[in-house]
């Protein structure tokens, strides 16, 4: 059966291609901090189940270490002409977008199909599984179109992953820190501070304390899914649900999306607002969240405002 | 009390500009030490959840084929197909960017799009284009906002559009959550209250992107007023 595992094994040679390529960037004077880098991700995707709590917080540590004392340099060169490009993508025309768009198809229908073969392969993770598909068989076709050398996939590849850099590995460093929170008992903490802010009595105050606090904790945190618990163990239950008799289903859902407004602001939410701009090469590391916020709060105070109208008819 | 010392490590080292990874480090061991817990057992539970959440990362296995795609031109073919388009504008472009996101994500498509897959191959230069087929040469600053606007329409999309499929991870705490507390409510009612503000973002970032189309198309006005 395929599992996700498989999927780990793909990725994992990815890494260590890049780690290995990395090597002999000469042009790299911080060379063997990305070859040391990616190769300890290789690591992580290959061995990660068996090394062990301590080993794999060892791993991190020394990634961290890495990254902290600055040892990850950018791959210099690598480039390709800008007139050899040019020339390519008008003898390869429009063609170019079929083998683009192998990637989200395969996502798309695998996703849809192999749902029904669930002795083949594990249904849960279809659609990271059919991803990883594409991505083998977009390799393949563009292979065989663009006659391309062997190695300029994974020599390109690494190029880019070393532009995005120490930010690859930011969201799972949050998803990691939110167990330490939850271990620590960070969430009852918070909710304590809150429910001394709000008015005694004022359904709107609760309903506006409910709706910032969902904004302002997925801020710290970089994650709507750590501020939910925390948010309706402080506000939602005791006050909206229990006191004001409001409708959790319309209080849950609608708060949980006032939160995803919070990961429209933060920079903690590096995958969806930092790892972009590196990888659209922005000057200004915050130039997607200052893009961000013109929406996020407006689109807040209609998520309060409809958690008011509507959960307490 | 002090385990919120974590936070606060986290929020002076982003406003200082300390490497992210090492902020996170140390607000973990932070957060650890004052509840009580020893290195040892903070550094495991750090690796712990680490390897499981590996899965975040399988994403940037599709680097190869947009390294190769872009030796080979995919960014310039982008470009010339959004030229040759009669009427595409940077605001026309990313609004059906986002309604097509928004939909793929309301019918759990959540990993067909995103920024390593669409938006730096083919949503970013394809929308530059546009912008130049409006006003002609960008100036820098025009050019480095339309990449921001490229990249914040796909989260706006995500965001907003995913609340709508039943079996996504939000809903599925939100049900879990509820249900420890003797509240037992069924993914769909969920999912269809999260409607209200899906076409609530799509009209507000949609009628952002129709300003900045216009701020766009006025930089051509400017251009050729300054003309003799």
């Amino acid at each position: 059966m395929i599992t996700l595992g498989w999927v780990y094994v793909l990725a994992g040679g990815a890494f260590a291609a890049f780690a290995v390529l990395g090597l002999s960037d000469n042009a790299n004077p911080k060379r063997f901090g990305n070859a040391a880098f990616w190769g300890l991700m290789a690591l992580s995707m290959w061995a990660g189940d068996f090394l062990g709590d301590l080993g794999n917080g060892l791993l991190v540590l020394a990634l961290v270490a890495i990254a902290g004392i600055g040892a990850l340099g950018r791959s210099g060169g690598g480039d390709v002409a800008p007139a050899l490009r040019a020339e390519r993508s008008r003898r390869f025309g429009n063609g170019l977008f079929l083998i683009a768009l192998v990637i989200p198809a395969s996502a798309l229908l695998g996703t849809v199909a192999l749902r029904h073969l669930p002795t083949l392969i594990d249904v849960k993770q279809v659609t990271l599984i059919s991803l990883a598909l594409g991505v083998l068989l977009a390799l393949a076709y563009g292979h065989a179109r663009l006659r391309a050398a062997p190695m300029l996939p994974l020599q390109q590849g690494r190029r880019l992953m070393d532009q995005v850099g120490w930010a690859a590995i930011l969201p799972q460093m949050l998803a990691s820190l939110g167990a330490v929170f939850a271990l620590a008992g960070v969430g009852e903490a918070v909710g304590g501070i809150i429910q001394l802010a709000i008015p005694e009595g004022s359904l709107l105050g609760a309903v506006i304390a409910f709706g910032l606090g969902m904004a302002l904790f997925t801020i710290v945190m970089g994650n709507a899914f750590a501020a939910f618990p925390v948010m309706i163990a402080a506000i939602g239950m005791p006050l909206l649900i229990t006191r004001y008799g409001g409708d959790p289903t319309i209080i849950s859902a609608i708060g949980m999306l006032a939160g995803f407004c919070g990961t429209l602001m933060t920079p903690m939410a590096a995958n969806f607002n930092l790892v972009p701009a590196a990888l659209l090469e922005l000057k200004d590391e915050y130039g997607v969240i200052r893009r961000q916020i013109g929406t996020a709060l407006p689109l807040l105070a209609v998520n309060i405002a409809l958690i008011y109208l509507l959960a307490f008819r | 009390m002090w385990v919120l010392l974590g936070i606060a490590v986290i929020v002076v080292g982003f406003m200082l500009r300390f490497n992210p990874l090492l902020v996170i480090m140390v607000s973990a061991l932070v957060t650890g030490l004052a509840a009580g817990l020893d290195p040892i057992a903070i550094v495991s539970a750090f690796g712990k959840a680490f390897n499981e959440t590996r899965y975040v990362s399988i994403i940037w296995i599709v680097l190869p084929v947009i390294g190769l795609l872009e030796a080979y031109g995919l960014q310039e073919r982008a470009k010339a197909l959004i030229g040759g388009l009669r009427g595409a504008t940077v605001g026309k472009l990313l609004t059906g960017y986002l309604l097509l996101r928004q939909a793929t994500a309301a019918i759990g498509l959540t990993s067909v799009a995103g920024h390593p897959q669409t938006v730096r191959p083919l949503v970013a230069p394809m929308a530059q284009a546009a912008a130049e087929a409006q006003a002609g040469d960008l100036p820098e600053e025009m050019r480095e906002e339309i990449k921001g606007w490229s990249a914040a329409t796909d989260n706006v999309g995500l965001f907003f559009g995913e609340d709508i499929f039943l079996a996504i991870g939000s809903i599925l705490l939100i049900v879990g959550l509820l249900d420890q507390y003797g509240i037992h409510v069924q993914p769909l009612q969920l999912s269809l209250w999260a409607i209200p503000t899906a076409i609530s973002a799509f009209l507000i970032h949609g009628f952002r992107l129709w300003r900045l189309d216009r701020r766009v198309s006025a930089l051509k006005a400017e251009g050729t007023e300054t003309r003799p």
